[in-house]
């Protein structure tokens, strides 16, 4: 099937096939595949090591795979140009485990930043937009202030809105709850719910914070030692006799 | 039998010595190669557009004129330092009046470049090297990458032009600092009017005296953007690593100037007799 067709056909936003990665010596992915359909949630679940991050990584091009298949919307991305993966990207959103806003911009201008390359809007449109994107995350009072002056969830917030900014289709989480207190965590999940509500958006989010993963997910991950354990609905999962998911599952409770 | 155990250890020494040396020469190797594929990566987003502007106006301040206070001093303490130092051995050889002269030439042709070069480095290597290896480890490369915004051309390109462009002009301010600092230490000791020490002073001088070795400062500044950029794009592990970057930064920009020096000044000596 053709990727124009399958696009048409609304086939799946993300699709990943026998997915390989490795560092020196250490295999990190071996051999991952998943489908993510259009405006779905799917959380990847594992513990700290597992290639969660990497699997991530590789979806953006951020690194290159060893070998196998990466899809986005039908279009193969390995091996593409900078220049056409440039493309790719600006269709996906990646909110970073520390946020990673520049140190030495301001809350508007990191907002800012990918709108002042990628987009035609005139600079009073600009600051109209990039208003309304720090109001949709509860950050409108804080243009002005640097990252290293507001909190790990406000961090968290602007880098959301950023992520938001060239209006994707995908959005891609790297630990969004990691070291957030509960209730700040719980507000994210809720904010991210909203985006994908309102911009019918289809995410990974990848994370070991299970009633995170069941708050804003329809399907779950488990991935172990670089391989897919399990995946399917949080009811699926916890069907599961494996061991080391009930070990996950149970956390929640 | 002991013999035997003296032979094995030195066996294994000299097989250690060997893995050791052959690691470095491997690790030598690699850096070079991949300070190449940087360099490829650095000019294509350099010269080919959008170019990021405003970005390279920032840095044209943040090193430029940020440097200027420092390079300054620098030079006003080498005008101070030579004419104290060159003053009692021209007294000594009854040349006194060759005082302008000798400072004016040692400033313009080695002491200002040179100095400003490596009060640069220090400031500017390690500031580079500091904030990309910051940004290498706390991901902002990658964001950058993930925005689709190419981070040669954001960081590396605007850095590099704004070193090689600043360095002759810091280096005409630490020239012109020397040069006046000089003559307030000679005339401390024996007045002297301005206008007949610069007479004197620049009696001899052409401008291919001053060009070359002014514009020969923006290699330094090629040498300090490239290794800067390149120590922190590759910057691994986290805070040490973010040192690590610094401190390379430094001591390699620093060294290559020196070893660059030796072959710009032969070089300026064939082309400008």
């Amino acid at each position: 099937m053709s990727a124009t067709t399958e696009v048409k056909n609304g086939g799946p936003a993300i699709q990943v096939s026998t997915l390989y990665k490795s560092f020196g010596k250490q295999k990190v992915l071996r051999g991952i595949s998943l489908e993510v359909a259009r405006g779905e949630t799917l959380s990847v679940l594992g513990q700290s090591g597992t290639g969660k991050s990497v699997l991530l990584k590789l979806l953006i091009g951020l690194q290159q795979p060893d070998s196998g298949s990466i899809r986005i919307h039908g279009e193969e991305i390995i091996g593409l140009s900078r220049n056409q993966l440039n493309e790719v990207r600006k269709k996906i959103g990646f909110l970073f485990q520390n946020s990673a806003l520049y140190d030495a911009l301001t809350v508007e201008q990191n907002v800012s930043f990918p709108l002042e390359r990628h987009s035609d809007l005139s600079e009073s449109d600009r600051k109209k937009r990039v208003r309304e994107l720090l109001a949709s995350v509860g950050m409108e009072n804080d243009l002005q202030k640097l990252p290293g002056e507001i909190s790990g969830g406000m961090q968290k917030r602007v880098g959301l809105a950023r992520a938001l900014a060239l209006s994707p289709d995908i959005l891609l989480f790297d630990e969004p709850t990691a070291g957030l207190d509960p209730i700040t965590a719980s507000e994210i999940d809720e904010l991210i719910l909203k985006m994908q509500k309102e911009g019918n958006i289809t995410s990974i989010v990848v994370t070991h914070d299970m009633p995170s993963a069941r708050a804003v997910s329809d399907r779950l991950a488990v991935m172990r030692d670089g391989q897919l354990l399990i995946e399917g609905s949080f009811q699926d999962l916890e069907k599961s006799k494996d061991e080391f998911v009930v070990q996950f599952i149970s956390r929640d409770r | 039998m002991m013999a035997s155990s003296t032979t094995a250890n030195l066996k294994r020494t000299r097989e250690a010595s060997y893995s050791q040396s052959s690691g470095f020469l491997a690790r030598f190797f690699e850096w070079f190669g991949e300070l190449g594929l940087f360099c490829f990566q650095f000019l294509r987003a350099m010269f080919m557009p959008p170019y990021e502007v405003r970005e390279f106006a920032h840095q044209l301040d943040e090193l430029g004129s940020k440097s200027l206070p420092l390079v300054s001093l620098a030079g006003a303490a080498t005008g101070v330092v030579l004419s104290l130092e060159t003053r009692d051995s021209l007294v000594n050889f009854g040349a006194k009046s060759l005082l302008p002269a000798l400072l004016v030439v040692s400033i313009i042709k080695e002491s200002g470049p040179i100095i400003t070069a490596l009060i640069v480095s220090g400031r500017v290597a390690a500031g580079i090297g500091a904030e990309l290896g910051a940004m290498k480890v706390t991901e902002q490369i990658d964001a950058m990458e993930a925005l689709a915004v190419d981070p040669y051309r954001f960081l590396v390109a605007t850095r590099v032009a704004a070193c090689v462009v600043m360095l002759p002009l810091l280096t005409v301010a630490a020239d012109f600092c020397g040069i006046i600092f000089g003559w307030v230490t000679n005339t401390l000791t024996e007045p002297i009017s301005f206008r007949l020490f610069i007479e004197n002073g620049f009696k001899n001088v052409m401008f291919s005296d001053f060009l070359p070795p002014t514009f020969k400062t923006a290699v330094f500044g090629l040498i300090i953007g490239v290794v800067a950029c390149f120590q922190g794009m590759r910057t691994r592990g986290g805070t040490e690593g973010v040192e690590r970057a610094a401190t390379s930064s430094v001591v390699l920009s620093s060294l290559f100037i020196i070893l660059a020096d030796v072959l710009l000044v032969r070089l300026i000596q064939v082309l400008f007799p």
